[in-house]
């Protein structure tokens, strides 16, 4: 009676779930009767999701051509020898060709393959200035020293863009012919080269500077180009909408990659009769060499690939969640022994 | 406020005067006019302002600062506090490391953040203690006391703070001491006060203090004005229990002080109504404050090993970046000769050397990885002991709702510790017991009185208690569990179901009401006084109190009586007058009219004994009789005399004295028949409540006793003692002399003349060791003799009877003395009491001259009652693995009986007791144990040694007995041994010994030793140690919680690391990250913090009931079971595992993509994160919704502040460029399945571990909890009230569930009786009744069988550890403050509610804390 609200002193606590601990709680106790029913469901589920991974991923066709020429076997082998030692390597155009025997399925995407280059590498990763890439027009005078040795050039000019990314811009071209029967004329298979950076990169993040007096060429005026680059950054394209900082090539290249092994997108294939895919027939795609990578042991390729639901060729997925579903069934049926095991013993202390 | 007319050492400073080259300061007082002072006012005010800047310059005025910050200096010096800890140092080393552009990770202002947000958490906690210190401060330095103001020339109000040294300060009953005070003046007629110290040593009797010799003569009220002497005394010391000094008066007269003479700030005056005193000491120059200073500030264990940890952290976080160096500089080396387009030059376009970018990257990795060593981790343990001591101070079963105070703690950084326990240093006297003396029964002339109706009473007492708590008296119910035997124990048992915290025994509402009316007696709860008679005994002293009314005329009154009926009245006078006890009037109290005189011996010289029995003595001032006789207290014993209205005129004959030598006449006793009617009525005032005053209760509860046989004690003033019996009216005692008490004699003494027989008589009241050897030898030759011997034995055997049941037990005795004899041992008494040196040895042999040949009147139990719950605690701690120390000043017996009677020794254990006189002896005493000990395994039977002759070393118990036992043994030891075994040499020796005992009982202690002990025990076992009391209630709580953090934290830390590292190995180790420097920064500060918070708060991995019932389960804690070393190790693995997990399968999934950097690094922060969450869910054992939310929280939190900080700005964060990352992402599916796979890869051998573990070899407390879920599993509904914890609201669930058991069983009508639970009590969830068939079923069941062999927890269990919880909680509540732990007084924990200061303020403070809280200074 005297234990009731009216009678309880000031300072006694309150009396409630919170402050006496005793919140409602679940206390789940990790054994094998619990954990056998999460192995086997979670098992089951992975592997179901890894089939349909995993084929999904077979569906994808990807077709690749490493044409730095190393071997000396391709055609690009004579513009890789002729670049060696060369800085900037003389320009030089090779070939590959190939043939579909059937329908390559559409849409199709047309990458280009860089191996053991290390974008991700810090001191590479970092020389940039993304308020000069954004258009900042103080920034495009005034590069950050982030972008040293590539700030500022000889004569003593702002590089725009400035930073080692910029300058190892990846230069070389591509362009593809389809040759629709044998003996038949090569026909220049449309590439679209617009949208294949991201949205928000190309409308946003990059940008170029004000234009003075309607000329790019006139807002770039005091700056000099990359010292590896041989056109300054407004002249990169014809394309007024893809020219400057907003050259599709250039704002993909400067979205580092994460792995020293990354393909870039070129180009998609989806335009007239290519809609679909490649249809069958020879191809052949003209090289424009100019990018060196056999200095430091690097490989170029070229990479047609279609693509799914969950984006390019990636099997490892499907596989990893067949891996994990088969380990947990295991554990499960390891689990389960255990079970029968002591569950006895179990039954034996309730008693 | 002037000058002193000496002062010529120092020219200004007037108030005290410190000698600086001298040890003792000088005191003198304020209010002399210094010399040559011209205009009085104008001397006045200058010398105030003189005063006030002199002690602020060398003296401590009261003002109390224990603040350590100024808002000046806050932020610098709390910043210089703050990078003390390394880890500080550290992280703002990193960041600052992220100027250097060589090296830099982060944006630099970014990398500041975290380390400016946990150096700001911690400063603005430290402003807010620092804050409510200040308030504290304020609020003690605002309190109120009278100061003698000089220009006023009356004592004024003033706050404590303007309190100066060398100020008259009058205080009165129930007030706190501001200052260390000089006793010059006590409204006490004897010169005495009373002073309550409970607040600096926690023990509650009375003290004594007595006037300074000198003024205590003084009739009239103590004026300060007149007050000229000097002070000399001891500089400010520590030490509570020494004051020396002494006054110095003007007439060159010296006079020593004593500690007796001094009122140390915080103590409380009792008892008397006002005092008045010097202030010799002020401020932080008390002793209670210069006790209170230097916390020490203790490291947990946890704390200690977390900092190896986070060692280790380094070394891998260094090894790590110098491989990941070595690995750069490799690179570089590689690269940088073949023109690679990735390479970039130094800035100034020559390249790097490979050794010096191996540098940079070293740096820059360390940046990288700083999330290695978790700069939250402090801080998230900080705040997780914050909540914990929230949690603590919250639990409403440390709750005292008679002082209506909660616990408080005041440690931050022990909670952890509680869990880890080893051993409990206990006091006795307030801790194990109550400190209330309750008569419990007696024998007299060899008859055994055993007071039933007073042990029901008792029983009552509790029972009333019980109900008016709970209502739901379990009768029944539990029985099986009372296997104690004793009435009331059984019964404790019983009683406690309900879940309110604050069982003690005696009806506590009633005893705070009580208590709360009388506030000027320390001891006086109903329980006590409130003695119910045993019938027959009272049968018998009615009787006696009949006849002798009758027979009083007659020559020899008592020699009407039996020898057994005048037993029992010389039994009772005993125990009416032999004593100290005051009487007090609640409306009267005792004033200066009345004499002053030195207690202990009243009559002072033989002189003086003659004229006291001189009628003539009548007139004041009167001197007539011995020239010695003008001494001062003259005039005043007269007074006394005319104020006693029976005085008129009773001359008795000198010769009736039978001391022919001289010339005495006696007024003898007053009590005459015919004044009788008169006295009576003058005495109408309508039956005055009397009320007692003691200095130790055990001695009030004796004049209880006799009041309770209407044997009442009216009146004591320095030479009578008055008792008053309902036929034969009021007695009147000449008191002659009072031998008080001393701890060699164990006794103490009266003499008196008897008023009916006119002899002389000696009543002594003693231990019974010490008495029983004072008897009167009787021959067995006479039947007379015969039947003394056997009254004898018969009192001996109920002693024995008695001291088996813990009580404590007294003999009384009485010896008559013949005039002859008195005459004798007078004369040597009064030379001993002149003798200048040694006179305390001879008043010592003196005494024990008077104390032989005694009576044995008979013997009585007192029962110190035992807090509730003790002996149940007790064995439950014990069951814990815990050892426990009882560390007491008692005297041994009763230190013994107190442990049997809280089961810390054991009838069938052995007992080693330690007794030795000299080193040597104890260094051989200690041998001898050891060997025995150790021995004993193989020899079973006690090793009977027969020490020295100083020494004694012997089992206790009967041989047969201790043979039954093959438990260790417990060790007694007494305050002298153990000073001997304190010593550096046998340290070891006693250590070891202790270690092989299951408790350790110390008796006689000081402490000064009790803190030896502990920190003996600490540093040389490193065990952990608690000193009673402290709030090891919360265990479940406490036990694991800060291990969840510690591990989870850094685990997560180091699985993030591990990420980084790994990715190391593909950036050419060139300190890049894929994870973008915000989630870098502030994943372990916003993202990954809260679920562990909570976790660590709120997580238990067994309920508290079970940890309750099976307490074995603390060990656990113990031994750290829960973190160890190779826990370390062992996560830091599974983290490694996990990070290559985490690493490899976004690497695979991604592998010859398309990804950019951060929207490759984003789904492994998520990933990471995700997992992270798991593996604390895997690790959490409870999940209240506040877990869930705050997973939840974190996902959620992660999530939006991704999504917001990669659309906010798209050039903002210079090194990494994360725009619009999550949202692509949020449209990736391979993002979500990447996410929804790794986790589970990641965690399934943990998970698998686990959950293998759980079945195959669970833990100890893994058990537990299976079976605390398996047992409600049978009966649902408990279990689920249970779940949910049975609040006191939801008593009503518990109760119910009790009902139904009892119901059927003793009690049908019970349910009329319904009541005190709280409305939702009755309204209870439905699902209570739809099981209640089921219930009533099983529990029948089980109570039916007799022995129940309950698997786990069945229902009935579950009752019982509940009583257990909440009387674990009181028992820690109740437990005083014993500042073992940090060996000092006062340090500390006390605490009062509305006590700011810890343990100095606060009138009755009764909580208790924290084994070794840091008082926050």
């Amino acid at each position: 009676m005297t234990w009731s609200a009216t009678a309880r002193g000031a300072h006694q606590p309150d009396n409630t779930a919170f402050t006496q601990q005793r919140l409602p709680a679940w206390q789940p106790l990790l054994s094998a009767s619990i954990a056998l029913p999460l192995f086997f469901c979670a098992g089951l589920a992975f592997i179901g999701l890894g089939l349909g991974l995993y084929y999904s991923s077979n569906g994808i066709k990807e077709l690749e051509y490493d044409y730095t020429g190393d071997s000396g076997t391709s055609n690009c082998s004579v513009c890789a020898e002729a670049g060696q030692g060369r800085a900037p390597p003389p320009p030089c155009s090779c070939a590959w060709s190939f043939s579909l025997p059937e329908l390559f399925q559409g849409p199709v995407y047309l990458y280009y393959e860089l191996t053991n280059f290390y974008q991700n590498n810090r001191r590479y990763g970092v020389s940039r200035d993304d308020e000069q890439l954004s258009g900042l027009p103080s920034a495009l005078r005034h590069p950050v020293n982030e972008c040293a040795p590539y700030q500022l050039s000889a004569a003593g000019l702002p590089i725009a863009p400035c930073g080692a990314i910029a300058n190892s811009l990846f230069n070389d071209s591509f362009s593809l012919w389809h040759q629709r029967l044998p003996g038949g004329l090569y026909v220049e298979v449309p590439l679209d080269r617009s949208g294949i950076a991201w949205w928000t990169d190309y409308h946003v993040k990059f940008r170029n500077p004000p234009l003075v007096n309607g000329s790019l060429a006139l807002a770039f005026q005091g700056t000099a180009p990359p010292p590896n680059w041989r056109r300054p950054v407004y002249e990169l394209s014809p394309d007024p909408n893809n020219t400057g900082f907003i050259n599709q090539d250039f704002v993909v290249w400067m979205r580092t990659a994460a792995l020293p092994m990354f393909r870039k997108l070129y180009a998609r294939i989806r335009q007239g009769n290519y809609s679909a895919g490649l249809p069958r027939g020879a191809y052949r795609v003209n090289i424009t060499y100019n990018y060196p990578v056999r200095a430091f042991g690097g490989h170029k390729l070229l990479i047609f690939s279609s693509i799914s639901w969950m984006g390019g060729k990636n099997p490892f997925l499907g596989i990893a969640y067949l891996v994990v579903g088969s380990l947990c069934i295991l554990t499960g049926f390891v689990m389960l022994i255990v079970y029968i095991r002591y569950q006895d013993q179990d039954d034996d202390d309730e008693e | 406020m002037e000058r002193e007319p000496a002062g010529t050492e120092e020219p200004g400073p007037p108030g005290r005067r410190r000698r600086r080259e001298g040890r003792t300061r000088t005191v003198r007082s304020n209010l002399l006019p210094p010399p040559g002072a011209e205009d009085p006012a104008a001397g006045a005010a200058k010398g105030e302002r003189r005063r006030r800047r002199g002690c602020t310059q060398h003296l401590a005025d009261n003002r109390l600062k224990t603040t350590k910050y100024t808002l000046l200096s806050f932020l610098p010096k709390n910043l210089f506090e703050q990078f003390h800890r390394p880890a500080n140092v550290y992280f703002v080393f990193i960041a600052l490391l992220n100027f250097v552009p060589a090296v830099n990770a982060f944006q630099p202002g970014l990398a500041l953040a975290p380390v400016l947000f946990i150096l700001a958490i911690t400063a603005f906690r430290d402003l807010w203690e620092d804050y409510s210190r200040h308030r504290s401060d304020h609020k003690i330095n605002h309190l109120g006391c009278r100061v003698f103001s000089r220009e006023e020339k009356k004592y004024v109000n003033r706050f404590w703070k303007e309190i100066h040294v060398g100020d008259f300060v009058r205080l009165r009953c129930n007030e706190i001491f501001p200052a260390d005070i000089l006793l010059l003046s006590s409204s006490d007629p004897d010169g005495l006060c009373h002073i309550e110290t409970a607040n600096l040593d926690g023990e509650t009797n009375l003290k004594r203090r007595q006037v300074v010799r000198g003024f205590s003569e003084l009739v009239s009220e103590f004026n300060p004005l007149t007050f000229t002497s000097v002070i000399e005394c001891e500089k400010p010391n520590n030490d509570l229990s020494r004051f020396r000094g002494c006054i110095i008066h003007d007439n060159g007269k010296k006079a020593g002080l004593y500690k007796e003479n001094l009122l140390l700030r915080g103590c409380t005056l009792r008892n008397t109504d006002a005092v008045v005193g010097i202030v010799i000491y002020a401020g932080h120059e008390t002793k209670a404050l210069l006790n209170n200073s230097g916390p020490r500030y203790k490291r947990s264990k946890l704390e200690r090993q977390m900092n190896g940890d986070v060692l280790w952290c380094v070394l891998l976080l260094v090894c790590m970046s110098l491989f990941s160096a070595v690995g750069h500089g490799l690179w570089i080396w590689r690269y940088q000769e073949k023109k690679s387009l990735f390479y970039v030059p130094t800035s100034d376009g020559s390249s790097l050397s490979p050794v010096t970018a191996a540098v940079y990257s070293f740096l820059t990795m360390i940046i990288v990885l700083q999330v290695l060593i978790p700069i939250s981790l402090y801080v998230s343990i900080e705040i997780v002991k914050a909540c914990q001591v929230y949690f603590i101070n919250q639990d409403v079963q440390l709750y005292d709702e008679e002082t209506d105070s909660q616990l408080q703690c005041r440690a931050l950084n022990i909670t952890e510790d509680l869990g880890q326990i080893q051993y409990i240093f206990s006091d006795k006297t307030g801790t194990l017991t109550e400190n209330k003396m309750v008569f419990r029964r007696c024998t007299v002339s060899g008859v055994e009185y055993s007071h039933d109706a007073n042990a029901q009473r008792l029983a009552r007492y509790q029972e009333a208690d019980s109900e008016e708590e709970e209502v739901v008296p379990r009768g029944g119910s539990v029985s099986q569990r009372g296997s104690i035997g004793s009435h009331q124990s059984v019964r404790v048992v019983h009683r406690t179901q309900s879940t309110k915290s604050h069982r003690r025994t005696g009806s506590r509402a009633e005893a705070k009401r009580a208590s709360m009316l009388s506030k000027h007696t320390a001891f006086s709860s109903p329980m006590e006084k409130d003695i119910t008679p045993d019938p027959k005994l009272l049968e018998k002293v009615s009787e006696c109190d009949k006849s002798l009314a009758v027979a009083r005329h007659q020559e020899h009154p008592l020699a009407h009586l039996s020898p057994e009926l005048s037993d029992i009245f010389d039994f009772f006078i005993a125990l009416t007058i032999c004593n100290t006890v005051v009487v007090t009037c609640p409306d009267q109290p005792r004033t200066k009219v009345r004499v002053r005189f030195e207690l202990k011996s009243p009559v002072k010289t033989i002189e003086d004994f003659l004229r006291r029995f001189t009628p003539s003595c009548l007139t004041s001032g009167c001197s007539s009789i011995g020239s010695l006789a003008a001494n001062k207290s003259n005039h005043k014993s007269g007074s006394s005399f005319l104020s006693t209205p029976s005085s008129d005129g009773m001359l008795l004959r000198l010769e009736s004295l039978g001391q022919p030598t001289s010339a005495i006449t006696s007024n003898g006793y007053s009590s005459q028949a015919d004044d009788w009617a008169s006295e009576l009525a003058q005495e109408q005032e309508p039956e005055r409540e009397l009320r007692y005053e003691a200095e130790s209760p055990d001695e009030a509860a004796l004049v209880y006793a006799a009041r309770a046989y209407n044997c009442v004690l009216v009146e004591r003033l320095h030479d009578q003692v008055s008792v008053e019996l309902p036929h034969l009216g009021r007695l009147t005692f000449d008191l002659l002399h009072t031998l008080g008490f001393d701890s060699i004699r164990k006794r103490m003494s009266v003499v008196i003349r008897h008023p009916l027989t006119n002899e002389i008589n000696v009543y002594t009241k003693g231990a019974d060791s010490v008495v029983m050897d004072l008897l009167q030898p009787c021959s067995s030759v006479d039947a007379r003799g015969r039947h003394q011997k056997k009254i004898r034995s018969k009192t001996q055997n109920y002693l024995n009877l008695y001291a088996a049941e813990g009580l404590r037990t007294l003999c009384i005795a009485k010896r008559v003395l013949s005039k002859e004899e008195y005459a004798c041992w007078l004369q040597s008494h009064l030379e001993a009491e002149s003798s200048p040196e040694n006179s305390e040895e001879l008043l010592f042999q003196s005494a024990i001259r008077l104390e032989t040949n005694l009576h044995l009147l008979g013997a009585t139990g007192i029962e110190d009652r035992l807090q509730d719950g003790v002996p149940e605690t007790i064995s439950k701690l014990r069951q814990a693995g815990l050892q426990i120390w009882v560390l007491t000043g008692d005297k041994q017996e009763t230190a013994v009986n107190i442990a049997y009677a809280c089961k810390l020794l054991d009838h069938d254990e052995e007992v080693i007791t330690l007794n030795a006189t000299s080193q040597e002896a104890c260094a051989a005493l200690l041998d001898q144990c050891l060997r025995y000990v150790q021995s004993r395994g193989l020899q079973r039977a006690p090793e009977k040694t027969k020490g020295k002759v100083s020494m004694r070393f012997s089992s206790l118990c009967p041989p047969s007995m201790s043979t039954a036992s093959g438990r260790s043994p417990s060790l007694v030891i007494d305050g002298r041994s153990l000073a001997y075994a304190l010593e550096k040499n046998l340290e070891d020796k006693f250590l070891f010994l202790a270690k092989q005992c299951r408790s350790v009982l110390c008796c006689r202690s000081t402490p000064l030793q009790k803190s030896m002990v502990v920190k003996l025990v600490r540093s040389k076992l490193k065990a952990m140690t608690l000193a009673i009391g402290d709030g090891a209630n919360d265990v479940s709580m406490i036990q694991v919680a800060d291990v969840g953090v510690g591990i989870s934290g850094q685990e997560g830390m180091q699985m993030f690391v591990g990420l980084l590292f790994w990715f190391q190995f593909f950036c050419g180790f060139s300190a890049s990250a894929m994870i973008d420097q915000w989630y870098l920064i502030f994943f372990n500060l916003l993202f990954s913090s809260l679920p562990p918070l909570v976790t660590g708060v709120l997580d238990r991995d067994v309920p508290a009931n079970v940890l309750q019932t099976n307490p074995q389960l603390y060990k656990s804690g113990q031994n750290m079971e829960e973190y160890r070393p190779r826990t370390f190790w062992f996560n830091m693995a599974d983290a490694t595992f996990q990070s290559l997990v985490c690493f490899s399968i976004p690497y695979l999934a991604y592998y010859d993509s398309n990804v950019d950097l951060f929207t490759w690094g984003t789904p492994i922060v998520t990933i990471a994160l995700l997992t992270f969450l798991l593996h604390l869910g895997i690790e959490t054992k409870t999940w209240t919704w506040l877990n869930w939310i705050t997973c939840g929280f974190s996902v959620l939190l992660f999530f939006t502040v991704a999504l917001i900080y990669n659309a906010s700005c798209a050039t903002c964060y210079p090194p990494s460029n994360p725009y619009w990352t999550m949202q692509a992402l949020l449209g990736d599916p391979v993002f979500y399945l990447t996410c929804l796979m790794t986790p589970v890869a990641a965690l399934l051998p943990r998970l698998f571990f686990r959950s293998l573990q759980g079945s195959v070899f669970p833990t100890q407390l893994q058990l537990a909890r299976q079976l605390a879920r398996k047992s409600p599993r049978r009966h649902r509904t408990p279990k689920e009230t249970f779940a949910q914890g049975c609040l006191p609201k939801d008593s009503g669930t518990e109760h119910s569930a009790g009902r139904t058991v009892s119901v059927p069983l003793s009690q049908p009508s019970w349910h009329t009786q319904q009541p005190v639970c709280s409305p939702e009590a009755s309204g209870e969830p439905s699902t209570m009744d739809m099981s209640m068939a089921l219930r009533e079923h099983t529990l029948l069941e089980r109570l039916s069988a007799p022995a129940p062999s309950l698997p786990t927890f069945s229902l009935l269990n579950w009752i019982s550890s509940w009583s257990l919880v909440s009387r674990l909680g009181s028992v820690l509540q109740f437990a005083r403050t014993e500042q073992l732990a940090d060996g000092q007084t006062g340090r500390g924990l006390a605490v009062q509610p509305h006590s700011g200061r810890s343990g100095l303020q606060g009138p009755d403070h009764r909580l208790l804390i924290g084994a070794s809280s840091r008082r926050s200074q």
